[in-house]
């Protein structure tokens, strides 16, 4: 039988390393651009410039907003750089920098990404409705940039209360304790966002990623 | 442990944030329930693909704008 144990998630190389990982390199640019050099400086922002956006995008869901947040994020950062403590990666810093500009576009725009629906946290909305089996390696069936869409397309159809904690959880990796912090939210309520979040977006993906719809493919309507 | 009982516990699972005693419950009950494992093992590859995607390029003219925003800041010699 196959080992039904297969956790924890697996992050790879290009996962965003922003916490517990020590990044030599990173913290000789901030000492140097601290020190007046500009040219590390400009290396930090080509180094997370992609990121950044892809984050500024995710989070606020428009293009023209998503560079404005990325525009500040690094001038803020660069203004605040004797503020930065060194006790977390810089990228950590500018992620929540970033996030914080991003929040407050938001709330330009009346969106609310802190309360949620009270349905919308309720127990019964967790339970999959499809279940099939994905096999080993599901994103290799499509090229780079059709991935890239089909992933964004996903996360932006999620509600913005749900997909900030798992951009902040899954994606940049902040702890439930930072991410909690910077959005005002108790623990418990980011567990509970992070678990819907995730089960939704599997949800999403299932259609993309299912391996055989006719052989495997069956839905699950209510609890067996 | 049912099906809605590994459902709610499946994000703690997968951080590895759970007792050794709910872990086992929750292996006792994979090992017998194939919908259960494959909710389990795609919600981790729904992880697994989005925190290791490739962010696409910056489009040029976005990041001409951005370079000139940094720049103009840094040729003024202070922050």
């Amino acid at each position: 039988m196959q080992r039904p144990n297969s956790h924890p998630v697996k992050r790879g190389e290009a996962a965003t390393p922003s916490r517990a990982v020590k990044d030599d390199r990173e913290a000789a640019l901030v000492a140097a651009a601290r020190a007046g050099d500009p040219a590390a400086f400009e290396e930090l922002v080509s180094r997370y410039e992609r990121k950044i956006f892809r984050l500024a995008h995710n989070v606020t869901g428009n293009h023209e907003d998503a560079e404005d947040v990325m525009q500040e994020a690094f001038l803020k950062s660069y203004a605040n750089l004797d503020r930065f403590q060194g006790d977390s990666r810089f990228y950590t810093w500018l992620v929540r920098i970033t996030v914080n500009e991003a929040l407050m576009k938001l709330r330009k725009r009346r969106v609310n990404v802190v309360s949620l629906d009270e349905q919308l946290e309720s127990e019964d909305d967790v339970m999959p409705r499809e279940v099939q089996d994905w096999g080993p390696s599901p994103e290799q069936r499509y090229a780079q940039a059709e991935m890239q869409g089909i992933l964004a397309d996903t996360i932006a159809s999620l509600e913005p209360g749900f997909r900030i904690v798992f951009l902040l959880r899954d994606v940049e990796q902040l702890s439930t304790e930072e991410t909690a912090e910077l959005l005002g939210l108790s623990v418990p309520a980011v567990k509970s966002r992070l678990l819907r979040a995730r089960l939704r977006l599997r949800e999403k993906l299932n259609p993309y990623f299912r391996r055989d719809r006719d052989a495997l493919g069956r839905s699950r309507s209510s609890e067996p | 442990m049912n099906c809605r009982g590994v459902v709610l516990e499946i994000s703690d699972y997968l951080d590895g944030e759970l007792d050794r005693e709910v872990v086992a419950e929750i292996e006792r009950h994979l090992e017998q329930c194939e919908d259960c494992r494959w909710v389990v093992d795609t919600t981790k590859k729904t992880i697994e693909i989005y925190c290791n995607a490739e962010p696409l390029p910056l489009p040029d003219a976005v990041r001409q704008r951005l370079h000139a925003a940094l720049e103009n800041r840094l040729r003024r010699g202070h922050r």
